[in-house]
């Protein structure tokens, strides 16, 4: 007697019929196949290097670069090896970006505010600075800057001055610079005090007033402790501070800190350049926000400043961040045109100078990406994280 | 989904079998079979620098780095137009070299032991032997490069220079703020504009690069040279044959001034009854065939481009505005130290 078969029982689908595992193990299939693609060109690559007698490997980071670099912000010779001049360069690089965030954001609102200013003048006075300089590529401005501005300055003998501390010519802007004495570091604690004390002040504010209504002048109130205490303890302490004041002598001013002019035209042009864009930013993020919020603040008898302040610049920004998250990437990316002036960054030392001299181009260019591409997601992560603090809490 | 997985597959697959389609490596005879098939020799040269590789009025190069790369051409084809010229920077060349874009380069590089042997290229002689110095402005009142503690320096990125100025200065004791541009023209630009004290390079390339200042009298060299700097043509590693050809160019150039053949009397030369001179034209063995020339190889070098010394008056020497003296550059007979293996 045969049995007959019986079914499969029910939910026992052969994994091939059930669309779920069939899609888990294409992908799992293209996963194999990519890795495979990525490591066959790898080794192919190795293979080709190995063949043709070019070293590879990241051994050279350990060798003595022997070249100078003009502008360092940690201690360089050229006795420091090749992976010292990556850190040289990255460092110069954060700079100029920094700089440039800083200067392209302060640039953009006072423009992006400006553009819709009832002043008949100012509001095209801005409009005119957005138009002109988002139009312009930024390698031109930053030649423009460098070659037609900061060329035409005079030579060091000829220096235009400022009280005869503050110096200005072809080699670039010297101040003078800060010399601390034993002393000055109560004047930082007091600093730090200060800072921490003003946070405290402005929270505890905010709760009492949401509690009973009543609200201190906080914000000044903070200033002055700000600005203030440390001040306070500088002159009790007798001001351990001297200058530096640069002197002339030989080639060039000795003394005192000088600002490249390579760092001041590619830092002008980054936040010019990156400032017109955020300008119109700002002006299309406030002017997201209907006339009605600014209507219904006003009938609160809110005063002007606190309109801003309290309604339409909190809505704005939601509009604005993300937008501004890429102004800020591309500023970053931008920097990299240091290049073009001879400013001393990553592409230019590490990606110039390192490569050509060591000759090792994959891995001197793929570290260089890695550094962008890290910075960006950095950039990115914060801006996302301060873009989900600034939305619209939902009740 | 599942559609476009399959499609992302079949990506993945072409692009796979394209990868390994496109391996492959240096193999003897490829440079020189590639250039035949071609019809030209492509020759990386400076982005002009006088006497040694710039494009003249009517776009036409000139130079002795540029002739090496005429003698190449003539030597392969019987041709010495049949070049082909890309002007790289410092910083490109050798990535330009490397990835095949051109055949040899010939653009005032310094032979140094990194770049024979770390790079996968091969320096096939010294075309000109240089050393490093300093152009100064009259108007700053220096006469010796020990004055010149803390000075600004205009230099190129990626030269030997660049290394040679920090050892300079480190072995004296003195400090120095390096000002790095791209180009030579940016150099000289930012030497007249004031943004350094002090340009460094070459002396040769001092010279060209003086002549070329809005007041060249306003300026002048040093006479301290601070270093060796052998110039010469460099070719991939691994192909021995094409490393051969280039080699052997410039061997027939420097030979042919020594045996007295010139491109004027090249022709009568032919008809000489000399071993020597029989074997350089290739009417007497074929010295040419295991280079994958024809015999008359080394007569085409010359009769079209000239021999050495021709060369050399006639774009940095006493027949051009440079008029650098021949020094060490001069024949060993002469008291120089430029000397070639004979052809034989």
């Amino acid at each position: 007697m045969t049995t007959p078969s019986s079914p499969p029982p029910r939910g026992k689908t052969p994994f091939w019929r059930d669309p779920a595992k069939r899609a888990l193990m294409f992908q799992a299939l293209m996963l194999a196949a990519l890795f495979a693609a990525i490591g066959f060109i790898v080794s192919n690559t190795l293979d080709n290097l190995d063949a043709r007698g070019i070293t590879t490997g990241f051994g050279f980071l350990d060798d003595t670069a022997g070249f100078g670099i003009v502008q360092s912000l940690i201690d360089y010779s050229p006795q420091s090896t090749y992976g010292r001049t990556f850190l040289v360069g990255l460092m110069n690089t954060l700079l100029v970006s920094a700089l440039g965030v800083l200067a392209a954001t302060v640039i953009g609102f006072l423009m992006g505010i400006a553009r819709l200013s009832p002043n008949w003048l100012i509001a095209r006075l801005a409009g005119a600075y957005v138009e002109i300089f988002r139009n312009i590529p930024l390698l031109l401005q930053i030649f423009f800057w460098y070659f037609a501005v900061l060329r035409t300055l005079p030579s060091p003998r000829q220096s235009m001055s400022l009280g005869e501390a503050v110096f200005l010519n072809i080699r670039g802007l010297v101040v003078p610079a800060p010399v601390s004495e034993s002393g000055l570091v109560w004047t930082l604690v007091a600093l730090v005090v200060a800072v921490i004390a003003a946070i405290v002040l402005v929270r505890w504010n905010r709760r009492r007033q949401e509690a009973t209504g009543d609200r201190l002048p906080a914000g000044w109130i903070s200033a002055g402790m700000i600005v203030g205490m440390p001040l306070l303890v500088f002159v009790a302490s007798g001001m351990p501070l001297t200058w530096d004041i640069p002197k002339l002598g030989g080639f060039n001013f000795s003394g005192g800190i000088t600002v490249l002019p390579e760092l001041l035209a590619l830092w002008l042009a980054l936040s010019i350049y990156t400032g017109s864009f955020i300008a119109e930013i700002v002006r299309s993020g406030i002017q997201a926000v209907s006339s009605g919020q600014t209507e219904a603040a006003r009938a609160l008898s809110l005063s002007g400043g606190m309109t801003l302040r309290l309604v339409v610049i909190p809505q704005a920004m939601r509009v604005i961040i993300p937008p501004l998250t890429s102004q800020y990437l591309n500023l970053i990316k931008n920097s990299s045109l240091a290049t073009a002036i001879g400013y001393p960054d990553l592409v230019s030392v590490f990606a110039g100078t390192t490569l050509n001299q060591t000759g090792q181009a994959i891995e001197v260019i793929m570290m260089t990406m890695a550094v962008y591409l890290i910075l960006s997601l950095l950039v990115s992560m914060f801006m996302n994280w301060f873009n989900a603090r600034m939305a619209l809490v939902e009740r | 989904m599942l559609h476009n997985n399959k499609k992302t597959l079949l990506c993945s697959a072409t692009a796979l079998v394209a990868t390994l389609l496109a391996a492959g490596s240096a193999q003897a005879g490829e440079t020189m079979d590639a250039v035949k098939e071609r019809g030209q020799v492509v020759c990386g040269v400076s982005t002009g620098l006088p006497g040694f590789s710039s494009p003249d009025d009517q776009g036409n190069w000139e130079g002795i780095d540029v002739d090496v790369c005429h003698g190449v051409a003539a030597a392969v084809f019987g041709d010495a137009s049949k070049v082909q010229f890309v002007p790289l920077n410092a910083k490109e060349r050798f990535t330009a070299l490397q990835s095949g874009e051109i055949d040899v380069l010939s653009r005032n590089t310094t032979w140094t032991a990194t770049r024979d042997t770390t790079l996968g290229l091969n320096f096939t002689g010294v075309s000109f032997y240089d050393g490093q110095g300093f152009l100064v402005k009259e108007s700053l009142g220096v006469d010796s490069a020990m004055q010149l503690d803390g000075a600004a320096f205009c230099v190129q990125s990626g030269t030997t220079t660049e290394l040679n100025l920090a050892d300079y200065f480190q072995a004296n004791d003195m400090s120095f703020e390096p000002v790095v541009f791209d180009t030579s023209d940016q150099t000289v630009g930012g030497f007249e504009a004031g943004r350094c004290d002090v340009l460094t390079s070459d002396t040769s390339q001092l010279n060209a690069l003086r002549i070329k200042l809005s007041d060249p009298d306003g300026a002048k060299v040093l006479p301290q040279v601070i270093s060796k700097e052998p110039l010469g043509p460099v070719v991939r590693q691994g192909d021995d044959q094409w490393f051969n050809a280039v080699k052997w160019t410039l061997f027939a150039m420097i030979n042919a001034e020594e045996m007295g053949i010139t491109s004027e009397n090249a022709d009568e030369m032919k008809e000489s009854d000399k071993p020597g001179i029989k074997r350089f034209m290739g009417d007497e063995g074929n010295f040419g065939e295991a280079m994958g020339l024809p015999a008359d190889w080394a007569y085409n070098i010359v009769s079209q481009v000239g021999n050495y010394g021709e060369v050399f008056d006639r774009n940095v020497g006493a027949g051009s505005p440079l008029n650098i003296e021949r020094g060490i550059n001069a024949l060993w007979t002469d008291g120089g130290v430029q000397y070639a293996p004979p052809i034989r």
